[in-house]
């Protein structure tokens, strides 16, 4: 077969996606928490491409084109925020900032 | 099969020109400051030191590879290797020339045409960051910290106005491609005048060149804005603690990234491979004339020698340039060797640009630069963006 | 051709992924998810999405993450410290991720049981005239409100990090 079966591409973004969720579950650096978000985000980009292959459109491009911006924003205003925890608290792991935890 | 032989070949051959070059673009550089600054320049190493790459190869390689033991050994040995890797992957979509056939089989003189050449070139230089990012913080010393994010920060922001510069001359070529931005800046106004990007209608691009030309100064980390591994100010910023041929490593990525951008600006906005005037006016021999004349000048200052030395090199050189006159005189490599004798050329005095402005200007302070970026060159790239827009829109 | 290259990129995004997530120091994660982004490229390319694959290299790893690895280099707190883990956990944890993987791999492919496969050079559609021209006239009205969206995040980013003025 020359061809890579469409499924193979829906498990890989699968796998990233539980990936990109366990990270953001189980570790405790925000920075690598919002780097689970990014990895999450990336895999259902990898989702919109390959439905636009097998619809032949091209608008699964653009809603990946429109993921990649609003990440770009959100990653922007997450690290400010970062920057104030840490500015604030001196620590990065989430944790240690639950002083609205009773 | 054929085609994956040809590739390979092609490869090589640009591969080994432009490792060459990249050598002896430092013995240039080297000769060019040293006259402006009124002294000779290498010249003791082979004649006219014309072998100092050489001994400068030779002396990288032997030196004592030395890894300290308090770096992060991974990324210590990733950097060098992701910046000269991503400096030199962007010549393989530069256009040298034009179409030719070996052996029967019908090429260009390019190693790839992508349909979104411009796009990778951009794509490989943003990674090429990573290479200056990684070893300031692999080298574990706050010296080279400092220089790898002072760099890197420069880089990415000077990023913006290259970007905006790029995509004005892309809105009159109406392509991304590398081979079609050159064809369509092929025939002549009014007979003599080339329709080169910088001089198209309904906009000629010169701002968006002299944005390109400042914005790629900063990329590539040259002067006047090279603070970040200026030597009296930051020990040696991001590569203090590399030795041997890491250090040669990030070397030879900056000037591959000069002659990455330098073809850059020729492709985009100075025609590529294309001749300044038309061939019915007789620009085939151009090449010729001004091998001739190097030769000639050549001759005449090894007949009246300065020093003793120059009666047996200037003549041997000026045999040189004759030869490389009669072998454009011949008809049958003239369509190989013109279009890369002008792509040569156009490139050969960017750099030559890049060098006086190092052995010209002070450097600027790191706040002035970034507020230079910020606060002018990106207003005035959207403006100039703006209107090209405004007036293909108007006028087509 | 296809198959083989798939494979090894898909393998490099894997490994990366999970190095992205195992990893105890932040710097090594954003490495790890340079190379995710970097092999998604490639897929990209063997989808036709050409010009998607070379917004990814440009967007994705050439800027997002090199603000990250600013961040973590600023910040420089160091690298996680493990605390306290239940031996159920580490004896269950892999062998269950792998079996609800594998399920997962099962279900799917059992959804689409005649799909089209991929071959690269199948899709024509990607290229940048294509997007450009869906993005500036189908699409027209989401691309400006993305625009209003990018400079909030940039207002919101420069008030958020600036000093505290006394």
């Amino acid at each position: 077969m020359t061809g890579v079966p469409l499924s193979w591409y829906l498990i890989l973004s699968a796998v990233l996606f539980a990936l990109g969720v366990a990270g953001f579950l189980f570790r405790r650096n925000i920075i690598t928490v919002f780097m689970s978000i990014e990895l999450m985000l990336n895999a259902v980009n990898l989702s919109f491409i390959t439905f636009s292959y097998q619809l032949r459109q091209v608008n699964g491009h653009i809603y990946s084109f429109f993921v990649m911006v609003v990440a770009a924003a959100e990653a922007a205003v997450g690290l400010a925020i970062i920057l104030t925890v840490f500015r604030n608290r001196s620590t990065l792991n989430i944790d240690d900032v639950s002083s609205l935890k009773n | 099969m054929n085609f994956f032989l040809l590739s390979l070949i092609k490869a090589a051959v640009v591969a080994f020109v432009l490792l060459t070059t990249l050598a002896y673009l430092q013995w240039v550089e080297r000769k060019v400051i040293a006259h402006i600054q009124v002294r000779m320049g290498p010249s003791r190493v082979g004649p006219h030191g014309l072998m100092q790459p050489l001994a400068d190869v030779i002396k990288l390689i032997t030196k004592e590879d030395l890894i300290p033991p308090y770096v992060n050994k991974f990324l210590y040995l990733a950097a060098p290797f992701l910046a000269i890797t991503m400096a030199l992957l962007s010549i393989s979509v530069i256009p040298f020339g034009g179409g030719f056939s070996v052996f029967g089989d019908n090429t260009w003189m390019q190693l790839t045409d992508l349909n979104i050449g411009i796009l990778f070139v951009l794509a490989v230089s943003s990674v090429g960051v990573y290479g200056i990012a990684l070893a300031g913080w692999a080298s574990n010393n706050k010296y080279s910290l400092l220089g790898g994010l002072r760099s890197s920060a420069q880089m990415i922001s000077y990023e913006l106005p290259l970007s905006l510069a790029i995509a004005a001359p892309l809105l009159l070529a109406n392509t991304l491609s590398l081979r079609q931005l050159v064809t369509g800046q092929s025939g002549y106004y009014l007979g003599f005048i080339p329709r080169w990007n910088i001089f198209q209608g309904p906009m000629p691009q010169i701002f968006s060149f002299i944005i390109f030309l400042i914005a790629a100064f900063a990329e590539t980390n040259r002067i006047p804005f090279d603070l970040p591994e200026a030597e009296n100010e930051l020990v040696a910023g991001y590569h203090t603690e590399y030795s041997s041929m890491k250090f040669a490593a990030f070397f030879m990525a900056e000037y591959a990234n000069m002659v990455t951008v330098c073809s850059m600006t020729t492709t985009l906005f100075l025609g590529g491979w294309l001749p300044l005037w038309p061939e019915s006016l007789g620009s085939s021999y151009l090449p010729s004339l001004v091998f001739l004349g190097a030769g000639a000048v050549a001759l005449y200052h090894g007949l009246n020698p300065v020093r003793p030395r120059d009666r047996l090199t200037l003549p041997v050189v000026a045999a040189v340039f004759f030869l490389l006159a009669a072998i454009f005189l011949i008809p049958a490599g003239h369509a190989v060797l013109a279009p890369l004798f002008w792509f040569a050329a156009k490139t050969g005095t960017l750099l030559f640009v890049f060098i006086w402005v190092r052995g010209t200007l002070p450097r600027f302070r790191y706040d002035q630069l970034m507020g230079f970026a910020w606060k002018f060159l990106f207003p005035v790239a959207v403006v100039n963006l703006l209107v090209t827009g405004l007036m293909v829109a108007v006028f087509s | 051709m296809d198959v083989l290259l798939f494979l090894i990129f898909a393998a490099i995004a894997v490994v990366c992924g999970v190095n992205v997530v195992v990893q105890s120091h932040p710097i090594s994660s954003a490495v790890s998810l340079i190379g995710v982004m970097g092999s998604l490229a490639v897929l990209y390319l063997l989808l036709g999405a050409e010009f998607i694959a070379a917004a990814q290299v440009i967007v994705y790893a050439g800027a997002i993450m090199v603000l990250f690895i600013f961040v973590i280099m600023l910040l420089n707190a160091g690298g996680e410290t493990r605390r306290g883990r239940s031996f159920l956990a580490q004896l269950l944890g892999v062998p269950l991720l792998i079996a609800f993987l594998g399920l997962m791999a099962y279900f799917v492919q059992q959804l689409f049981p005649g799909a089209p496969v991929v071959h690269f050079g199948a899709f024509q559609g990607g290229t940048a005239q294509a997007v450009g021209r869906a993005l500036f006239t189908q699409f027209l009205l989401p691309f400006e409100v993305v625009s209003v969206l990018i400079l909030i995040a940039i207002l919101g980013a420069v008030v958020l990090a600036q000093k505290e003025m006394d």
